[in-house]
């Protein structure tokens, strides 16, 4: 503001009469975890979840690959603190190990298919001609259920956690093209592209600074949810045999190696289940809790 | 006109009290602190009165309005003081009792006709409701009982309207429709929130003659919030000045108007553009400033003359046409296309301003934007400084856009929300490779100080500022290039009445300083006679009239610009008891038939610069 | 009216002519040859070859797609490797149990999911609308097979109420029908109650800000009329939309819940084919699961019109 004398005749903005400026606020972070008890439950859930995974060799686990025919099916006990499975391997040791499966089945799935996503959805919301042809393909894809088209991928091909990997960011991918276009074509009205335009920005640059800010948050939001599907899917996958190979110790393997057993032997099932459930549950909480955060509307607090 | 005037004051002296609102105090819970919004808002409304409360964004009219329904959110507002409605205490009534008080004893009407009908039920059936919930009436009563409001309000084939769905009327229809749901049960009562700011300015006046003559067959009382003091003046008996949540001054319409008090009320009325205040002059004026605290008002003078008559003219338009197809149908087949500008022709020279005007659907916007190279144009040639940029594309299109630049209406949506301001204003010389990194932000600088804003806001963000503080922002971005004319779409309508005039001071300012021509769209006549050279009256995207400002407002020619002339609501309360005689008419839309063959149309010069086209039976004699 | 209706119907083709055609390239982008994966480890040169020729994997890709396409149209779905029986007299056999199981999930599920979200969000901040929240993020999180060995061990095994496994015909009491579907459409529900409880309550939520429900209580609407009168129609078209995308949850769930209880559906059929790598089959069950998804969201489009006047052109 001018230090000088308040000149009658000047068109300064004054303060007075003018309204709706906002102060900029400190440490909004700290203030959204205090209201928002439920994000920072499934934060630290997450992250306790994938320290064991990642540290899981020096968490008291032993080989997960390792057959023992003696100590079959053995109920949790001081030495196999979850039991053991149908060969005798330490179902502790599987469960720890499988995080790094179902952790990094999650993670990659999220980010390709958002990568693969953001790609064709820019390109579709920008070329007029092209967005009927590949949204019409999108639909197409998004019209077999994900587990059908991952099951009939894994079926043409050997069970690895690649190929999963890339059977579920097939199915997925197309959401976030769709979510993307939207943004895309929202934004595309907006008044300060089309500043933009008449300010002699090129299309790339309007892209990058105008477009692309702006479809962060919602793809992020999307990213955590496909995280979380990704988790199950992979784990329904492995379960009905179409997924990652036996020798790799995956909850959904260690359930599906259960399964003849469950109405005597439950714990086998069991506790990958919990482990299975309590990871997609924070993953989701996460995921709520960006929402929240991100989506100016729904951030209204009642 | 007089003895209706001393029998309708007769009247209002014997009145009893109809609303009494005494110490009305209202906050709301927002981030987890209580904000007071309303403060200690007293004022009472007799029979048969119309009160006005009238004031800026923020004020408070509006939800001291809902305040008094109890329509304010339960958990997050707090609300007290005393209302009290023909003799009963609304505050703290339960809602059971709050219900059947709505409708039946007040009413109140809203500001978006568009979205406040409910767009999956029919309209009869929300009249009926209406009606049934308050009153014992059978199905069939309240169906016969509804055609005749419908009536009432004037809206034609009323009978057969009652099964159509909301989305099959237009605005000003819809907030008929309105009004006759509030009218249902013959309240006592009617609050009006901004009833007719959406609204055209044509379906505006008949909106307002519709309130007029309905209150007086109804004897009602009326209760109506705006911000528009011209139509303050022709409706209200008595007025409440509000600002920022308190009361600043209250009293008879006529001596807010010729004797205001308090420094801020004159301040709010030295802003408000007077239709007509301009007679006898050719250049723009300055609006006073007024200072808020003391009341001193400053003579604007006239504005020197920046026009340059004999440079080449900055921008020439010829014979502009710019459609739009609309395709539907099981194959995609144009099945309709909007004329949204036909044959448009016209020049600005240097450092005038051309504004173009009229109502919505006229094409104005459309026009801006293909000129702007936003939309392309179907035919025509658009000359700046002399080369025609109608096809050029590319290297060339870039280099000529430094000459035009333009800001737009919406403040909120014209920055970027993620870039700091100062980027924003910079974008265009970056664009175009002007200069180095620490050149760009001293331009910058410069020009945030131009528009009178401080240089440290560079790097703060644009929900950091108010409307007319980020408006200034983009005519800061606008004058980067030094362009040679900057087009204002609808660049002040979303601003309140004293940031638009100190904008527009603004912008006067600018043009005398650096020579700037504007091409102002609006469809705010009285905005437009302040700060025209040259008006063009633009209706379904054709011109009909167009000439010097003087000539067009004070000897308007074509029937159209006198209806939009003798619509604009005039800021003097003497004028209330004329009755203006207005058709219920609708806005015609510019759509068309595939085939439709455009007529030849013809103009006629009156005088010098001042052409009209020549007009058909469509306009009556 | 009656043009968008035909519209619809004709949207549908390029759709689920991108369905087949992708389903018939999967053969061909796996890398490595399908008939090999198919045939097994254990497989002879001889058994490959037999099923190349089976498949057709021997001829020109233009040929076989339109050879493919014209069986598809003469609803020919193949043979089955494994039991050279057509695939469409094995999808017959095994029809009944699955179309069952969804058709009882989904009623369940709409029945209970729209009158909790619409709860939710007229209590909106309160305890109940919280619970609501709560149960929706447990029903996405914990995954149809555990839920389904959950109820089954609790109330089949220990408590015995309920059937552990199998199915039921209708044909042999609609008692009994019933009593075997319970646990398995509760566990298939779960994640589709999630789903439309968040989404009703969400939309409802959003419908209850717009202005038209203001001017309802300023006319003196209650409460009661303004949440099912005016707020529910007009968040229609999003409950409906999400009913119809979510048939994609209980398809895919379908195949695991079967595996769970036993049924002997299409998912079982699934899973077998999966197992036996008998790829027709497989090939079969996405195409047919796939139409029946656009069919499904066919019909909700036209659902969109009885609901919102505004869709009809």
């Amino acid at each position: 503001m001018s230090s000088q004398a308040p000149d009658l005749t000047s068109s300064a903005a004054p303060d007075r009469g003018d309204h709706h400026a906002v102060p900029a606020k400190r440490h909004p972070w700290l203030l959204f975890l205090r209201r928002h008890p439920t994000v920072a439950v499934g934060g630290i859930l997450l992250l306790l979840i994938a320290f064991a995974a990642i540290a899981a060799p020096f968490l008291g686990t032993t080989d997960p690959t390792k057959v023992n025919t003696i100590m079959r099916t053995r109920a949790p006990s001081a030495q196999h603190w979850f039991g053991t499975d149908v060969l005798g391997r330490d179902l502790y040791s599987r469960i720890l190990y499988g995080a790094r499966v179902s952790l990094l089945v999650g993670f990659t799935v999220a980010v390709l298919s958002s990568v693969c996503g953001l790609v064709v959805g820019l390109f579709a919301g920008f070329s007029r001609r092209m967005d009927a042809f590949v949204m019409r393909i999108m639909d197409g894809l998004m019209s077999i259920p994900s587990i059908l088209l991952a099951v009939a991928l894994m079926a043409l091909n050997r069970g690895s956690v690649g190929n999963v990997i890339f059977a579920i960011t097939i199915a997925e991918f197309p959401r976030v093209a769709r979510l993307v276009r939207g943004v895309v074509l929202s934004l595309r009205e907006q008044p300060y592209v089309d500043a933009a335009v008449t300010s002699g920005t090129s299309l790339p640059r309007i892209v990058v600074m105008h477009i692309l800010p702006n479809t962060v948050a919602p793809m992020v939001v999307q990213a955590t949810y496909i995280c979380a599907s990704a988790m199950i899917t992979e784990a329904i996958l492995s379960f009905i045999g179409a997924g990652t190979p036996p020798i790799v110790p995956s909850w959904g393997n260690i359930m599906a190696e259960g399964r003849a057993l469950w109405q005597v032997k439950f714990y086998i099932v069991l506790f990958p289940a919990i482990f299975l459930s309590l990871t997609v549950l924070a993953v989701n909480l996460v995921g709520d809790g960006l929402r929240d955060a991100l989506d100016p509307r729904f951030a209204k607090k009642i | 006109m007089t003895d209706v005037r001393t029998a309708h004051e007769a009247r209002l002296r014997e009145a009893g009290t109809v609303l009494e609102v005494k110490d009305l105090d209202v906050s709301f819970l927002r981030d987890g602190t209580w904000r007071n919004v309303v403060r200690n808002l007293s004022f009472d409304v007799r029979e048969r009165e119309t009160v006005a409360v009238v004031g800026e964004s923020g004020s408070g009219k509006s939800v001291s309005s809902l305040a008094i329904m109890g329509l304010l959110p339960e958990l997050t507002s707090r609300v007290s003081g005393s209302v009290v409605l023909q003799g009963r205490q609304l505050l703290g009534l339960p809602e059971k009792q709050m219900k059947t008080v709505r409708g039946r004893d007040v009413s109140m009407i809203f500001q978006e006709p568009m979205t406040s009908l409910n767009p999956v039920l029919t309209v009869g059936f929300q009249l009926c409701e209406a009606l049934m919930i308050h009153s014992a009436m059978s199905r069939e009563q309240a169906e016969a009982e509804a055609v005749r409001l419908l009536d009432k309000v004037r809206i034609p084939a009323a009978k057969a309207r009652l099964h159509e769905y909301p989305h099959k009327f237009s605005g000003g229809m819809r907030q008929r429709v309105m009004i006759a749901m509030a009218l249902a049960c013959k309240p006592k009562m009617l609050i009006a929130d901004e009833p007719t700011t959406a609204l055209d300015v044509t379906i505006q006046a008949e909106i307002l003659e519709l309130i007029k003559s309905l209150q007086r067959d109804e004897g009602m009382s009326v209760l109506f919030i705006t911000h528009d003091m011209g139509v303050v003046a022709e409706i209200a008996d008595r007025t409440v000045v509000m600002f920022n949540g308190d009361i600043i001054e209250k009293g008879s319409t006529e001596n807010i108007f010729e004797k205001p008090a308090d420094p801020y009320t004159k301040a709010l009325l030295s802003a408000v553009p007077r239709l007509g205040s301009m007679q006898g002059r050719d250049r723009p004026l300055r609006f006073p400033v007024v200072d808020k605290t003391t009341g001193t008002s400053d003579v604007p003078n006239e504005v020197a003359d920046t026009v340059r008559g004999s440079e080449t003219p900055v921008l020439q338009v010829g014979n502009l046409t710019t459609r739009f197809d609309i395709t539907s149908g099981l194959f995609s087949r144009v099945t309709g296309r909007v004329h949204a500008v036909e044959n448009v022709s016209f020049s600005v020279r240097a450092g005038e301003t051309l504004s173009l005007v009229g109502e919505s659907g006229c094409g104005k916007s459309t026009t801006g934007r293909s000129i702007l190279r936003l939309v392309t144009p179907q035919a025509g040639s658009i000359l700046v400084a002399g080369r025609d940029i109608s096809s050029m594309q590319g290297a060339q299109l870039k280099e000529m856009r430094r000459n035009l630049q333009t800001i737009f209406q919406d403040p909120f949506a014209s920055l970027n929300p993620r870039l700091s301001v100062g980027r924003s204003i910079a974008e265009p010389l970056v664009a175009y490779g002007k200069g180095t990194a620490a050149e760009i932000r001293d331009r910058v600088a410069y020009l945030l100080e131009k528009v009178g804003l401080s240089p440290d806001m560079a790097t703060r963000f644009p929900h950091e500022f108010s409307g007319g503080q980020r408006q200034r922002i983009c005519i800061a971005r606008a004058l980067a290039l030094e362009p040679k004319m900057i087009i204002a779409d609808e660049a002040v309508s979303a601003l309140d009445v004293s940031i638009k005039a100190q904008v527009i001071n603004l912008m006067l300012d600018l043009q005398a300083e650096m020579g700037l021509a504007y091409l102002f769209i609006s469809h705010d006549m009285a905005v437009v006679e302040r700060v025209s050279h040259r008006v063009a009256v633009m209706y379904l995207g054709e011109i009909v009239e167009i000439g010097p400002r003087r000539a067009v407002f004070e000897n308007p020619i074509h029937p159209y610009t006198k209806r939009l002339l003798s619509a604009v609501p005039i800021p003097d309360p003497r004028q209330r008891f004329v009755s203006k005689e207005l058709a219920a008419s609708e806005i015609k839309s510019p759509v068309r038939a595939p085939d439709y063959e455009v007529p030849p149309r013809i103009y006629r010069e009156v005088s010098q610069g001042h052409s009209v086209q020549v007009w058909g039976e469509e306009w009556g004699a | 009216m009656f043009a968008y209706v035909a519209r619809r119907i004709v949207a549908t083709i390029p759709v689920m002519a991108v369905v087949a055609l992708f389903v018939f390239s999967l053969l061909f982008i796996s890398p490595g040859d399908p008939a090999t994966v198919i045939a097994g480890d254990q497989a002879t040169p001889a058994e490959v070859e037999r099923i190349r020729h089976s498949l057709g994997l021997d001829r020109s890709f233009i040929v076989q797609f339109a050879d493919w396409v014209w069986r598809l149209l003469h609803l020919d779905l193949g043979t089955s490797i494994f039991t050279n029986l057509p695939v469409t007299t094995l999808i017959a056999q095994r029809i009944e149990p699955t179309l069952s199981l969804m058709i009882v999930t989904l009623i369940v599920a709409v029945s209970i999911a729209v009158p909790v979200g619409v709860i939710a969000a007229w209590k909106a901040g309160t305890w109940v609308d919280r619970m609501v929240m709560a149960f929706s993020v447990f029903g996405f999180s914990v995954p149809v097979f555990v839920i389904g060995y959950v109820l089954a061990f609790v109330f089949a095994l220990s408590l015995d109420w309920l059937p552990v496994q199998g199915y039921t015909p209708i044909t042999q009491g609609i008692v009994p029908w019933f009593k075997g579907l319970i646990l398995p459409s509760i566990a298939l529900g779960c994640v589709y109650i999630a789903l439309i409880a968040r989404i009703t309550r969400a939309t409802m939520l959003e419908v209850l800000q717009q202005d038209y429900i203001r001017t309802a209580r300023a006319k003196g609407v209650g409460q009661k009329g303004l949440l099912f009168i005016h707020a529910l129609k007009n968040a229609a078209v999003p409950i409906v939309t999400v009913i119809g995308i979510g048939i994609a949850l209980l398809i895919g769930g379908a195949v695991v819940t079967e595996s769970v209880f036993a049924i002997p559906g299409l998912g079982r059929l699934t899973v077998d084919a999966i197992l036996r790598r008998d790829y027709p089959v497989i090939q079969g069950l996405v195409l047919l699961f796939s139409f029946l998804y656009v069919i499904v969201n066919l019909a909700v489009d036209l659902v969109y019109t009885l609901v919102d006047p505004r869709i009809r052109y």
